[in-house]
């Protein structure tokens, strides 16, 4: 099984790497969700398939649609698309960025390798044991999610709001 | 299921959050910086489902199912802020709107 | 009865604060029953604690009542607010509540019509509490504040007219030239506090007669300094350039200020530290001598003023030089028995010729004056017995006692000198000279202008007061051998020493006494010829090729004003000027524009875009990971 993890890491990364490095809006989509796709399957070989369900349903199914949404309201012209190159390629902008996440990505791979590592693996930990730890020791903070969604909803319904006349767009009088 | 050592998950962790973190730093574009917190936002999922796995309890799975739920509330609110500022703005450059400066 | 003393300075000190606090919301009437009323209280105080004080007195002849003490700063140092009445600070408070009365409620009618009646009667009543803490002090320091207090007060209230500039600069030059007094004055204390350990000014004393002998080089340098400081104060050569350009402010507080009070606070402050004075002859004599020349200096500059003012400024100045005079050869109760008289005549004659200048639309310059004799009688008769004890007329008048007593014992004191008592008899002929000159270009000769306003009662009584008391006042103190009469210097002999006098041959006595009055009438004549008889024959001398210049050099003050500014003040603008950028300033400069680099720099990193704020974030994250790992 460690095999499938190992080539399911390196999809991810590969996803991760060309989702965050597309002109195309849609097209960047696509590729991360090839990478949550990747992640979930991981999540199912190291035992936890609630989650590994969880990941595709929710977080590919659902957040990725709002994206694919968004990107539609907004309209993705050709001319976005060059805007989108001319912002994106220029090197300048890329080094500060790299070099900082190199760093970074270093200092990581530094700590985690500097201990060593033991084999794990011991059980699947299946969803019934998920619910029974979700709504024991972590009840509240359910409460607390419940609560955060609905202060989403609200936030989301008010905010996406267009209020009536105010002209929809141009710079605002908030000069 | 795997015997992966619980560092090397967190390796693939830690470069899936630097990606993403990457994506946030060097787009322009406010809906690739979104994305590029999912990004970073999976990836700390990740690291608590494989520390979950290490020690063989579901609290790693309860955490990421947390995660979860705050990324869709702030994605839903983030997109509609993303709407606003098309309409305010006409563009989807997040240096467009960096007029709170000094 | 006597722990009422304390309300005696008080009383001013809430008349300064209600004015100052709720004055301009007053009506005229309100401020003046306030500041009126808080000195006529605390004079009604001071009489009943004297009336006490003579009746029963404490034991000692001193009573002393301490408030609070001050500060605490070591085992040694701790001054308190005390005050301490023995028979001279006795006087010197009745002297300062009953004339600063007479003279708030002239100020009642003289300063109806300004703007800032409130702020003046503030500003009076902050100097009168201020002259009494001076006066009443029990320690140095407590005097010393009452001495800055007053130093303010003339300040402010020179420049009361603080509209024109020159009144501003009158009032800053005034508050400089006393600073260099004071600061010699400020050195004194702490030489005296170093070297005897104390500030109550009895125990200084006491300390000072125990452990040091005559001339001692600390007594000499402490004289000398407390000296400083008295000659600043009081107007002496070389601290006198201050006094006639105070003239600028109103008529009142020349009375009050500059006449009566607190140019007499160096008269007092010499006569209460007289132990010290006794310890170090050469600054005794320094004294004298500085006394005698400044009374010659004086007499002969008011000779040929032409502002009614400035002539009685000058002889003020003359005055209180013969006060330094009295002091110098040891007449201690003689300076301040003058100092009584001279505040009751010199009062008297500011507040008639405010009188003059009011009623001529304040006209200044008396050779635009004259004639005024039958239109304001009142006003003349008192200016006149006014004139008349300035000038020492024999018998009739108390300044004449109160001259002839330091004359008196300039000759006959252990330390007086023949040369001293010239210098006071060719002066009693300047003093009845100019005196008698203001007279007769002021109320005789032709009326120039026809005054258009009469005083009314609250100038009139303080004016008739005066001269009652300018007349009997003297009768407490006649000094010769066959006619001794001492209860004036008996009382004060309670707190000051008695001069020790050699033996007085009457024949001399009486030969001397001619000479003086010799001098007064020859003067009044002099003065008659001049100004009334022949006024040609002053015009023609004046108009001489050395008679020009000498009046010239006269009227502007020997020229110790252009001297002062060529020596002092242009050397130091310059150097101001020179240094506007030294480094002290650019260390401060240097904080400022620092503090700006600082906020510039802070300022771009709110940059207002998201990437920037990302970064931050990024970055602080590598850095505290970074110190974490490899710590």
């Amino acid at each position: 099984m460690n095999e499938v993890f190992y080539a399911s890491a390196v999809i991810a990364i590969a996803a991760t790497l060309m989702a965050i490095t597309r002109l195309n809006a849609v097209h960047a989509l696509i590729y991360l969700i090839v990478s949550l796709l990747a992640v979930a399957v991981i999540f199912f070989v190291l035992g936890a398939p609630f989650v590994a369900a969880l990941e595709v349903i929710v977080y590919a199914g659902a957040i990725m649609v709002l994206f694919v949404f968004a990107i539609m309201m907004l309209g993705l012209t050709p001319e976005s698309i060059q805007e989108e190159g001319r912002w994106f390629l220029s090197p300048r902008m890329l080094i500060g960025p790299a070099i900082l996440a190199a760093i970074l990505l270093g200092e990581l791979i530094y700590i985690l390798v500097a201990t060593d590592g033991q084999a794990a693996g011991v059980r699947i930990v299946d969803p019934k044991q998920v619910g029974i730890t979700l709504f024991g020791p972590y009840l509240l903070g359910v409460e607390l999610a419940s609560l955060l969604l609905l202060a989403g909803l609200v936030g989301a319904y008010h905010l996406g709001r267009k209020v009536p006349g105010q002209p929809s767009g141009g710079p605002g009088e908030e000069e | 299921m795997a015997t992966v050592p619980m560092e090397q998950g967190l390796i693939v962790a830690a470069v899936l959050f630097v990606l993403g973190l990457a994506g946030v730093l060097m787009r322009r574009n406010i809906l690739f910086v979104l994305l590029s917190l999912e990004i970073m936002l999976n990836a700390a999922g990740l690291a608590f489902v494989v520390a979950g796995y290490r020690w063989g309890q579901a609290d790693g799975q309860v955490m990421f199912i947390f995660i979860l739920s705050m990324a869709a509330a702030e994605v839903s609110v983030g997109l509609a802020l993303v709407l606003q500022l098309y309409d305010r703005f006409k563009t989807l450059d997040s240096q467009a709107a960096s007029k709170m400066r000094g | 009865m006597l722990d009422l003393l304390f309300l005696v300075p008080i009383l001013p000190f809430a008349g300064f604060l209600l004015l100052a606090l709720v004055g301009p919301r007053l009506t005229p009437r309100a401020v003046a029953f306030v500041g009126v009323g808080s000195v006529g209280l605390s004079m009604a105080l001071a009489f009943t604690v004297a009336a006490r004080f003579l009746s029963t007195p404490p034991p000692g002849y001193a009573y002393t009542q301490t408030l609070w003490t001050w500060m605490q700063v070591g085992p040694n140092f701790t001054p308190t607010i005390a005050f301490y009445l023995d028979a001279l600070s006795l006087v010197m408070m009745l002297v300062v509540t009953f004339v600063g009365f007479l003279i708030h409620l002239y100020s009642t009618q003289y300063m109806a019509e300004e703007e800032g009646y409130s702020r003046f009667f503030a500003y009076m009543n902050l100097f009168v509490g201020s002259m009494l803490t001076l006066v009443l002090a029990d320690n140095i320091l407590f005097l010393f504040l009452g001495w800055e207090g007053v130093g303010l007060c003339s300040y402010l209230l020179i420049g009361f007219w603080y509209r024109d500039p020159a009144n501003v600069r009158a009032a800053r030059k005034a508050f400089v030239v006393t600073r260099v007094g004071d600061t010699a004055f400020i050195i004194g204390i702490f030489l005296l506090f170093t070297s005897l350990g104390a500030f109550r000014i009895q125990e200084l004393l006491a300390r000072a007669a125990q452990q040091w002998p005559q001339g001692y080089v600390l007594a000499v340098a402490a004289a000398a300094l407390l000296m400083g400081g008295a000659l600043g104060k009081s107007a002496q050569l070389p601290l006198q350039t201050w006094l006639p350009d105070a003239m600028a402010g109103p008529t009142p507080v020349s009375a009050l200020i500059h006449a009566a009070t607190m140019v007499t606070a160096g008269v007092y402050l010499i006569a209460r530290t007289n132990t010290i004075f006794s310890l170090a002859p050469a600054v005794m004599l320094t004294v004298a001598v500085i006394g005698a020349v400044t009374l010659l200096y004086a007499g002969f500059s008011a000779l040929v003023q032409m502002d009614i003012k400035r002539a009685l400024a000058y002889s003020t100045i003359s005055q209180v030089g013969l006060m330094f005079l009295a002091l110098g050869v040891g007449a201690w109760s003689a300076a301040i028995f003058q100092f009584m008289t001279h505040a009751f005549f010199k009062a008297l004659l500011f507040m008639g010729a405010g009188v003059v200048i009011l009623a001529l639309h304040h006209e200044q310059n008396m050779f635009r004056m004259g004639g005024l004799r039958r239109e304001l009688p009142l006003t003349f008769w008192t200016f006149l017995a006014g004139a008349a004890s300035l000038a020492a007329f024999p018998i009739i008048t108390a300044g004449f006692f109160s001259k002839e007593l330091i004359l008196y014992q300039t000759w006959f004191s252990d330390r007086g000198n023949p040369w001293l008592w010239a210098a006071g008899l060719v002066s009693a002929l300047l003093t009845a000279l100019y005196s008698f000159r203001i007279v007769f270009l002021v109320f005789y000769g032709e009326l120039r202008e026809r005054p258009a306003w009469r005083p009314g009662p609250q100038m009139q009584i303080p004016l008739v007061i005066l001269a009652i008391l300018a007349i009997v006042a003297g009768y407490i103190e006649i000094p010769y051998t066959q006619v001794n009469v001492a209860f004036f210097s008996s009382f004060l002999s309670h707190s000051l020493p008695p001069a020790t006098l050699v033996h007085a041959d009457p024949a001399l006595e009486i030969g001397l006494t001619a000479a003086a009055v010799v001098a007064t009438l020859v003067g009044i004549y002099l003065a008659y010829l001049f100004f009334l008889r022949s006024p040609a024959l002053a015009a023609r001398l004046a108009g001489t090729p050395w008679g020009d210049p000498l009046r010239r050099w006269w009227l502007a003050g020997w020229g110790f004003d252009r001297l002062y500014d060529r020596l002092f003040v242009r050397p130091v603008v310059w150097l101001a000027n020179f240094n506007r950028d030294d480094f002290i300033d650019l260390a401060y400069q240097g904080i400022a524009w620092a503090n700006q680099i600082a906020w510039r720099l802070l300022s771009a990193t709110q940059g207002g875009q998201l990437r920037w704020y990302a970064m931050g974030i990024a970055f602080g994250a590598a850095l505290i990971i970074g110190i974490g790992a490899f710590q």
